[in-house]
C-alpha cells in the first residue's frame, strides 16, 4: 500500500511539472463546452426563405409576414419566378421555398381550400425535415387564424378537431443546450482520463523507465494502480469543473443526486481508463496508443446516442452498444441531472459498468509484463 | 562462494541467436566485466540475469535464487543500470533517489555510506532535473540510484558509454571503492581500456564467450611476436602489409598498425624492405606489449579459423 502512495507522489510531481498539464486540466474543458455546447445544436434558426408571391392578396402577404414575424425565419427575398428561387436554393442563398400560387386567396375563400408549396433544401436531411415542421407550423397557425378570423362564413364542420398540447417533460423548453452539454461533459472526462493515463504509461516505455521500474519489487498492480489513480482523481475533478461552468453559463438543471452521479461516474471512469492502460500495456509507442485509442473512442462516442438516440438506431448496434461504456454514461448523466434518476433507476447500468471495470482492468494488470 | 552462476544460457530471437551456450561463475565480491564490441549480446545476458528475460535453454542463478523462479526475490537484490539512461528526467536528482529508495522500502540515510563517495559529487545539483544534468552526472545518479536499496550484485550495463575520458576514470574508481563493501559487480563494456580494471573478464562476440581469465593472465597468454608499424599513407600500408607472406594479421590502432607475425620473430629489415620497394615513406617500428585489444582480436582470429 505504501509502495502505491510513492507512486502517485511521484506521478502527481511529474504531472503538475508538466506545463502542458494545467492547460489541459483548465482551458480545454472552458473553450470545449462553451464552444460545443454552443454550436453542436440541432435547433434550427435563422432559415433563409425565398417568397414567390404570385397572388400579392392580403392573405398572401400576411402569410408571408407570419413568417418574417417567426424567430427561426428569415425572408430573403420576394420574386415572381420560381426558376430565378430555385437558382437561389442551387447556390445555397436559400434553405426553403414558398412557392404561392395566383389564385391562391380567390380558392381560400371560394373553394374553402387553397395550394401553396414548400420546396425545402434537404442536403441535411434533419435539417430539412426541421425546416418542413417549423413551416408547417407556421402555417397551420395562419390556418387557425383564417378560419377563427372568418367564423361567420364559414361552415362549422371545419375546425372540430382534436386540439392537442404537449408538455415537454424534464426539458419544458425543448432547450438543445442543456441536452448537449451533459453528452460533451461525458466525452470530455473521458478523452481527458483515457488519454492521458495511457500515454503516461506508454511514455515510460518510450523513456526506457520502465526498465528500471521492472527491476524494483514494484508489484504489477501497484504499478497499473499508479498509473489510474492520479487521471481517475483528475477526471473527477474535471467532471465537477465541467458541471460548474454548465451551473453558471449555461444553467444546466441538477435535479438529481451529484452524489450519485460522482459515484456512478467513478465506476464509468475505472472502465474507460482500464481500457486505455490495458491498451498502452500493448502498444510500444504514444503514436501507437493515440490511434488505437482515437479508434475506439470513435465508434464508442457516436454509437453512445450523444447526437442521435440509441433507441432509433437498428437493433445490432444497440447490442453492440452494450459493451460501449459511453453509452452508459451518457443515459445516466442526462437520466441523473435532468430527470432526477435515483439510484434505483440506474443500478442495472451501474453493476454492468462494475463488472465491465473489474474486466477490463483485471486485463490491464495481467497484460503488463515485467518481462520484455 | 559463488555469486552469480551462468550454465549452458540460450536466448535467440526467432533466428538470431543472441546467446549461445554461455556459462560462467562469478565469484563473491568480484569486479567481472563482460566485454565484447555491439550487439555480442551483453544486453541480452544482463537482461537475463536481472529477471527481464526468460533464457530458451540453460539456466542462472543470481545469489542462489533462480532468475526465472524467484525472479520476485531476485529484484529485491539486484541493482541495475540499464545502458540507456533509465531515470525519470522530469524528476530531480532527489525525487529520483528518494523514489527508488522508497519502492525498494528503505531510505536514503540508511544506505548513505553506499552512495556517499557518489552522491557528493552530484548533490550540489540535487534540485536540478535529471534530464538536465550532464552526461557524467546522469551516470553518477543513475549508479546511486542502482544502490541505494544494498543490493547484493550490481549490473551496470555499458555504464561508461557516450562519458567523457576523465568522468569514465572517476567512475571506474568508485566501482574499486564499492568492491570493498562486498558487492558483487557485473559490468559490460565496449571498451578494452575498461577490461584491464576488472578482476576478471570475459570476451564475448557474437553471443559467445571466448575466454574467461583475469586480464593480467589473457595478456600473458598471448604469444605471437607483435610490432607497431607506421608510415605516411597509413591505408595503403594496411593494405600492402596484407599481402606480405609471413603476416598473420594487421589492425589499425590509432596512428599505428599492430602487426603479428606467422613466424616466431619478426623480422624488420624484410618488412622495411617489402614496404620501402612499394613507395612507402617515412616507415617507423616500435616494440609494444599487447593489450587487451591485441588479444581479443587474436581469439576473434582463431574463433573464425577454427570453424
Amino acid at each position: 500500500m505504501r509502495t502505491i502512495l510513492y507512486l502517485l507522489q511521484k506521478e502527481f510531481i511529474q504531472i503538475f511539472r508538466n506545463k502542458t498539464m494545467l492547460p489541459i486540466i483548465f482551458i480545454l474543458p472552458i473553450v470545449q463546452l462553451i464552444i460545443l455546447v454552443n454550436a453542436a445544436t440541432l435547433e434550427m434558426k435563422n432559415i433563409d426563405i425565398v417568397v414567390v408571391d404570385n397572388d400579392l392578396s392580403t392573405s398572401s402577404r400576411k402569410l408571408t409576414a407570419k413568417f418574417e414575424g417567426s424567430k427561426f425565419f428569415n425572408v430573403n427575398e420576394f420574386t415572381f419566378s420560381i426558376e430565378k428561387a430555385k437558382q437561389e436554393l442551387l447556390k445555397n442563398e436559400a434553405d426553403i421555398i414558398i412557392n404561392i400560387p395566383s389564385g391562391f386567396e380567390k380558392d381560400l375563400f371560394s373553394q374553402e381550400k387553397t395550394k401553396i408549396q414548400l420546396l425545402i433544401n434537404a442536403i441535411n436531411s434533419t435539417a430539412g425535415g426541421l425546416t418542413n415542421f417549423y413551416a408547417t407550423m407556421v402555417i397551420s397557425d395562419f390556418n387557425k387564424n383564417i378560419i377563427s378570423e372568418n367564423i361567420n362564413i364559414l361552415p362549422l364542420k371545419s375546425y372540430k378537431n382534436i386540439n392537442v398540447i404537449p408538455k415537454f417533460w424534464y426539458n419544458p423548453e425543448l432547450n438543445y443546450k442543456i441536452y448537449m452539454l451533459p453528452g460533451i461533459l461525458v466525452i470530455l472526462v473521458t478523452v481527458i482520463g483515457m488519454f492521458l493515463s495511457s500515454l503516461n504509461l506508454v511514455r515510460e516505455k518510450e523513456m526506457g523507465t520502465i526498465e528500471q521500474i521492472n527491476v524494483t519489487p514494484i508489484k504489477k498492480y501497484q504499478f497499473i494502480a499508479g498509473k489510474l489513480i492520479p487521471f481517475w482523481i483528475i477526471a473527477l475533478f474535471e467532471l465537477a469543473f465541467g458541471l460548474i461552468i454548465g451551473k453558471l453559463l449555461f444553467q444546466v438543471p441538477m435535479i438529481g443526486s451529484l452524489f450519485l452521479l460522482f459515484g456512478f461516474a467513478s465506476v464509468y471512469l475505472l472502465v474507460m481508463l482500464g481500457i486505455g492502460l490495458f491498451i498502452s500495456t500493448i502498444a510500444e509507442n504514444q503514436q501507437q496508443v493515440l490511434f488505437i485509442n482515437f479508434f475506439f473512442l470513435l465508434v464508442f462516442i457516436l454509437m453512445s446516442g450523444i447526437f442521435t438516440p440509441v433507441e432509433s438506431m437498428p437493433d445490432w448496434s444497440q447490442k453492440v452498444n452494450i459493451i460501449n461504456p459511453l453509452a452508459y454514461f451518457m443515459k445516466v448523466i442526462r437520466m441523473v441531472l435532468l430527470k432526477g434518476s435515483a439510484f434505483n433507476d440506474i443500478k442495472k447500468q451501474f453493476f454492468s459498468l462494475l463488472v465491465y471495470a473489474s474486466i477490463v482492468l483485471s486485463l490491464a494488470v495481467w497484460r503488463y509484463r515485467k518481462v520484455v | 562462494m559463488i555469486s552469480v552462476q551462468i550454465s549452458e544460457i540460450i536466448k535467440s530471437y526467432g533466428k538470431k541467436i543472441a546467446l549461445d551456450n554461455i556459462s560462467v561463475s562469478i565469484n563473491k565480491g568480484e569486479l567481472f566485466g563482460f566485454i565484447g564490441p555491439d550487439g555480442a549480446g551483453k544486453t541480452t545476458l544482463f537482461r537475463i540475469l536481472t529477471s527481464l528475460l526468460i533464457p530458451n535453454h540453460g539456466f542462472a542463478k543470481v545469489e542462489n535464487l533462480d532468475v526465472v523462479k524467484d525472479y520476485k526475490n531476485i529484484r529485491k537484490i539486484v541493482g541495475y543500470m540499464p545502458g540507456r539512461f533509465s531515470l525519470y528526467q522530469d524528476l530531480s536528482v532527489e525525487e529520483n533517489l528518494q523514489f527508488f529508495a522508497s519502492v525498494f522500502g528503505t531510505t536514503i540515510e540508511e544506505n548513505y555510506h553506499l552512495i556517499e563517495d557518489i552522491y557528493v559529487q552530484i548533490e550540489p545539483f540535487k534540485k536540478r532535473l535529471a534530464g538536465n544534468l550532464s552526461g557524467g552526472m546522469k551516470q553518477k545518479l543513475a549508479l546511486s540510484c542502482a544502490l541505494i536499496h544494498k543490493p547484493e550484485v550490481l549490473f551496470l550495463d555499458e555504464p561508461t558509454t557516450g562519458v567523457d575520458a576523465v568522468s569514465r576514470k572517476e567512475f571506474w574508481e568508485m566501482l574499486k571503492k564499492l568492491k570493498n563493501f562486498g558487492i558483487t559487480i557485473i559490468v559490460s563494456t565496449p571498451y578494452m581500456d575498461e577490461a584491464e580494471l576488472c578482476d576478471r573478464i570475459a570476451l564475448i562476440q557474437n553471443g559467445k564467450i571466448l575466454s574467461i581469465q583475469s586480464p593480467q593472465k589473457i595478456i600473458s597468454e598471448y604469444k605471437l611476436p607483435l610490432i607497431a608499424i607506421r608510415s605516411d599513407d597509413m591505408y595503403l600500408l594496411v593494405k600492402d602489409l596484407k599481402n606480405l607472406d609471413q603476416t598473420n594479421s594487421v589492425f589499425l590502432f590509432g596512428e599505428y598498425v599492430h602487426f603479428t607475425s606467422k613466424l616466431s620473430k619478426i623480422n624488420i629489415e624484410t618488412i622495411e624492405a617489402f614496404l620501402s620497394l612499394k613507395g612507402h615513406t617515412n616507415i617507423k617500428f616500435k616494440n609494444i606489449k599487447p593489450d587487451i585489444e591485441d588479444c581479443f582480436m587474436a581469439l576473434i582470429e582463431n574463433d573464425r579459423m577454427s570453424k
